[in-house]
């Protein structure tokens, strides 16, 4: 079978690895316009040049974006790790309360939660923007924090909880006999196995916070801003060099794409929890 | 051994007393216009060496992403000590009317401004009884830039009214030009339309859009937009995908022959372009416009609940002080607000609008802030987009005029 | 009461309701509150909008009727009807082209790790990154039309972002007729095809509600005037190159779903199809597709959400100013802080609202009660 299908599917084949090529490059493209552009000089960006390699090999743009950027990519690396480690936190204990122990209405909350993932921030942005001035954290790197775990809520418990449905209740009743309560199931049965949930939820939220615009264009005054905010703005003044902005595009993307790199299972697993499988 | 740590300790809190205050200036003074901003603050620095200076400038042209940032803070309840503002309606319309800014009338009295600057920019400054920013520079919008050589080339004069400039566009696009005036992206065509407003009314209507004497509905301000029809059909059909600086080129290139662009296009052309002002590059005002002078100005006012009122008040002091202005203006590409700075410090461009800044009749700009609040300006664009839609004349003027009504201009 | 049966199930509650109570004030509290909002008039007097206290009145929906029926308010109406033909597109694309790449990439092809890597790094980018990058690639007089120069044809001179072309166009006025048109023609499809399988309760319902919808369609709709003037709307094609940007950074996600979902077809499932003699085409369309298509719903679903409310990409794309690329999110933004009209504002909101929870309700209502029948 194996033969006759490679025998006769072997234009086939030829075929789909032109498909596959031609779709790298649709995605593999823009990287390269990114590097090129990026390492020209100022002057030496013209429109009609645009695809041909730098003449001159410039590093000073990425020096310049990282000098301004540096304070921005603190501002998010805080922010980003804070925040994604609390709401992990959270979101844990969330469902394991979710899939072990129901209480009456359960099966209406959680919906009600996850609903909260959906809505479009815009229809909660202006009284948020009010609460978060009222009690002192706006312009602060604490009241996004405080937004992002609270908006990242929904999530983190759809994935924990999808996670320790997986766990056999046979175990958990077998350490309630043995005397744990609730939070000794927690200590001794849910913990220990929540690594991989920890990382997929970790690496999900660490992406999705690092890569957010419209709290944090709101939120932050500009000492506190993260690095959305600093790069959409180098490229929305006037008379742009675009050095300068691929630099801090690739810089700004550099996190998230090495924790994609480096942990692409995870990311995937990610990904694909979000689509409330069930 | 005690006695000399306290001695230490009194020593520090004595000077940690000195550096008694800091001042923080919000601006959108970023890039190319930066140098000018740190040398008045290298100024002040001097005078008041105890202040610590904070710099915050927002990117962002035109201060588009400024004014968002300065919102969220003045509503967030930390307002800078000063921000930039434009002069006029946008700091009016939007701060002053909030009961946000202090009143300035005492300082601009002991400081002897007014009749330090002209009439009608002090006129622009006040409402409700009192004046609430202080000018650092003047920018000129009605300017028709040219390239001298070229148009000798082609034969034609810069021209004197709209309806010559028609005319000689289509004798431009007879010898080849294609498009006789360029133009670039969304702002930079509503700046196109105060130009032919002011040329098609005449100053004192103009004026009048402003109070509400005059309605947008009404047939002389309807022609208006007629007129702007014709006049963009003489423009490039790319305009939408250039910066002003871009559309400049064109014109500076020789292939435009006229570019209306406000007079930073002067600072560019020469200090970018290297060009000398006269030879590499000519000016006129706005056909139609010739005697007064469309302005905008970038000014300072003095927020309510500062943290630093002094060190804010001295900053107010030497903006407004010929020496500042002049320290200022020669790098920003502008002129002084004021009426006495020493013009030698300036090139010739600056020179000859300075002349005009004193002789002629003054009115403000729509586009760059002086005369509309910013509710009227956020929604300038959707009227402008409505007659590009369609190119009818009444369903633009209806639009302004459902703005104007909506936002309460003249009342 | 059967719960709490011990202090254990007590303390799970309490475990659980801060989060709960934190996303009640957040969700619920802050989407009421914006409601509020929006029936005031908040903003609309310069005067008070920006002043520490600010005098605001009960107006109703008079927000939402300017919004719908006002002169100026024509950029929202454009909005809303540019963000259905960039959702239809934007879903459409990245279904296609995931399930495309999803399933050249079951067939094992050499490298398929560094392919599906390479297919995938768009989702872990920003949405500013991405469009920062597409800015740059769709500059009218460089990227991507220059590309046909190195192949030595002329350059393209599509004008991408900044075109201000519209194509479709359409009068708003006619919007009641044509829709209930489209209604009652889906309700017509689903009344045959109801009664061919016999179900005739459902199918003759969905014919009497077809009947009652042509009938008005016919009768009233064709004179009803929602807006005094006419007013001409349709698709922008400086859309165009938001779609492309959005589809690159998206259309991973949609493969790793299918390809999940390819993986999960045994093999044995396939060799009986093409032991009854299917060819390939006919596997992937007989069996293949129809076993995808709750994957192809919850994609919609998913990326229908996100490109109702997609504010991050345009903002970097193409900035607030560009009209041919405005969107409700973005018109949002700029009317409440660039305008300073809070409450027209909250009033898009609340609109984005409704349009997101019109796709995302259904949804949830189903994954739930799938979910209950556990």
């Amino acid at each position: 079978m194996r033969h006759t299908r490679s025998q006769r599917g072997f234009s086939w084949r030829w075929f789909m690895y032109l498909l596959l090529v031609l779709g790298t490059l649709f995605f593999l493209l823009p990287v390269y316009l990114v590097l090129v552009t990026a390492l020209k000089e100022p002057a030496a960006i013209m429109l009609d040049t645009t695809w041909q390699l730098p003449k001159v090999w410039n590093w000073g743009s990425f020096v310049q974006a990282w000098v301004s950027f540096l304070p921005k990519l603190k501002n998010s690396f805080v922010l980003t790790i804070t925040a994604s480690i609390l709401s992990a936190m959270l979101g844990s204990l969330n469902g394991y309360v979710l899939s072990k122990w129901p209480f009456p209405g359960a099966n209406v909350v959680f919906p009600l939660m996850l609903f909260g993932m959906f809505i479009p921030y815009q229809s909660v942005l202006i009284p948020l923007f009010s609460f978060i001035k009222s009690i002192g954290l706006y312009g602060t790197i604490w009241g996004l924090v405080v937004v992002h775990v609270v908006y990242g809520l929904p999530i983190t418990t759809l994935i924990f909880r999808n996670y320790y449905v997986e766990v056999p209740d046979a175990l958990v009743e077998a350490t309630k006999i043995d005397g744990a309560g609730f939070f000794g199931i927690y200590r001794s049965v849910i913990f220990p196995l929540s690594m991989p949930g920890f990382v997929v939820v970790i690496i999900w939220q660490f992406t999705q916070i690092w890569n957010e615009f419209l709290f944090a264009v709101t939120l932050s005054k500009p000492d506190t801003q993260p690095i959305t905010v600093a790069l959409a703005q180098l490229s929305g003044g006037e008379a742009v060099k675009w050095n300068l902005p691929m630099a801090g595009a690739l810089l700004a993307a550099l996190p998230t794409l090495m924790v994609y790199i480096v942990f692409g299972r995870y990311f995937i697993r990610g990904l694909l929890a979000g689509s409330i499988k069930g | 051994m005690k006695r000399r740590v306290l001695f230490v300790l009194l020593i520090l809190a004595a000077i940690a007393a000195q550096a008694d205050g800091k001042l923080e200036i919000f601006s959108w003074w970023a890039g190319d216009e930066g140098p000018a901003l740190e040398a008045l603050i290298k100024q002040y620095t001097t005078l008041y060496p105890t202040v610590q200076v904070i710099n915050s400038t927002v990117t962002g042209g035109s201060g588009v992403n400024a004014r968002a940032v300065l919102k969220t803070r003045m509503l967030g309840g930390d307002p800078p000590d000063s921000f930039q503002v434009h002069a006029g309606q946008e700091l009016i319309g939007t701060w002053v009317v909030a009961e946000r800014m202090e009143n300035l009338t005492s300082l601009f009295t002991s400081e002897g401004w007014k009749t330090k600057f002209p009439k009608g920019l002090i006129d622009l400054l006040s409402a409700k009884g009192g004046i609430w920013s202080v000018p650092v520079n003047i920018h000129r919008s009605n300017v028709m830039w040219y390239n001298p050589a070229r148009l000798k080339e082609w034969g034609v004069t810069a021209p004197k009214s709209w309806d010559e400039f028609l005319a000689t566009c289509k004798t431009l696009q007879g010898k080849g030009v294609q498009a006789p005036l360029s133009l670039g992206e969304n702002w930079t065509q509503q700046h196109l339309w105060e130009s032919v407003a002011l040329g098609v009314l005449g100053p004192e209507n103009y004026a009048a859009l402003w109070t509400g004497k005059l309605k947008f509905t009404d047939p002389r301000a309807v022609k208006v937009w007629e007129t702007f029809g014709k006049v963009l059909e003489y423009t490039n059909k790319d305009a939408a995908g250039l910066s002003w600086q871009q559309a400049t080129d064109r014109m500076v290139k020789g292939e435009s022959a006229f570019n209306i662009m406000g007079d930073w296009a002067a600072g560019y052309m020469t200090t970018t372009l290297k060009l000398k002002p006269g030879e590499g590059y000519g000016w006129a005002a706005s056909p139609g416009t010739a005697g007064t002078f469309m302005m905008l100005s970038d000014s300072f006012g003095l927020p309510k609940g500062i943290k630093n009122r002094t060190a804010a008040v001295n900053w107010l002091k030497l903006l407004g002080s010929r020496q500042g202005q002049d320290i200022f203006n020669p790098l920003k590409g502008s002129i002084a607000a004021r009426l006495d700075s020493d013009l030698n410090k300036y090139n010739a461009y600056l020179q000859a609008a300075a002349k005009d800044w004193k002789a002629n009749k003054i009115v403000g700009s729509l586009v760059h802030g002086a005369v509309a609040p910013e509710s009227f300006m956020s929604q300038f664009g959707t009227v402008m987009e409505i007659y590009l839609g369609g190119k009818n004349p009444t369903a633009a003027a209806n639009a302004a005029q459902a703005i104007a009504t909506q936002v309460g201009i003249g009342k | 009461m059967r719960w709490p049966r011990n202090k254990d199930q007590l303390w799970a509650l309490l475990v659980i309701l801060p989060s709960l109570a934190l996303l009640a004030v957040f969700v619920y509290g802050f989407i009421g509150r914006s409601l509020y909002t929006s029936l005031t008039d908040w903003g609309k007097d310069p005067a008070q909008a920006l002043s520490l206290k600010p005098i605001i009145k009960f107006i109703g929906l008079a927000n939402y009727k300017e919004l719908f029926t006002g002169l100026i308010d024509s950029r929202f109406r454009q909005d809303l009807v540019s963000t259905i033909f960039f959702t239809l597109f934007f879903i459409s694309g990245c279904l296609a082209l995931g399930l495309a790449l999803a399933i050249l990439l079951d067939r094992k092809p050499k490298g398929e790790s560094l392919f599906r890597t390479v297919f995938l790094f768009p989702m872990s980018l920003s949405f500013v990154v991405t469009g920062t990058i597409w800015r740059w690639m769709l500059q009218p007089e460089g990227g991507v039309n220059r590309l046909p120069v190195l192949a030595g044809l002329p350059a393209g001179t599509f004008a991408w972002l900044t075109s201000r072309e519209q194509i479709w166009r359409f009068e708003w006025n006619n919007l009641p007729f044509y829709t209930a048109l489209v209604v009652g023609a889906v309700l017509a499809f689903v009344s045959v095809s109801s009664l061919r399988s016999r179900q005739p309760r459902r199918g003759w319902v969905a014919a009497a509600c077809a009947a009652i919808l042509f009938a008005w369609a016919f009768a009233v709709g064709r004179g009803w005037k929602p807006l005094p003037f006419p007013e001409l709307h349709g698709f922008n094609l400086a859309f165009i190159g938001i779609i492309i940007a959005s589809v690159w950074q998206m259309a991973g996600y949609t493969m790793a779903l299918y390809l999940a979902g390819l993986r999960g077809i045994p093999e044995e499932l396939r060799e009986a199809a093409r032991v009854d003699g299917a060819s390939e085409a006919q596997l992937y369309r007989r069996v293949i597709f129809p076993l995808m298509a709750p994957i192809t719903l919850s994609a919609m679903i998913i990326l229908g959400h996100i490109s109702l409310k997609i504010f991050d990409l345009i903002f970097a794309m193409a900035g607030v100013d560009n009209v041919s690329t405005d969107v409700p999110a973005l018109l949002m933004f700029i009317t409440a802080f660039r305008g300073n009209q809070f409450a027209k504002g909250a009033a898009i909101g609340i609109l984005l609202l409704l349009l997101v929870a019109a796709v995302i309700l259904p949804y949830l209502a189903s994954q739930l009660r799938r979910q209950a029948r556990r």
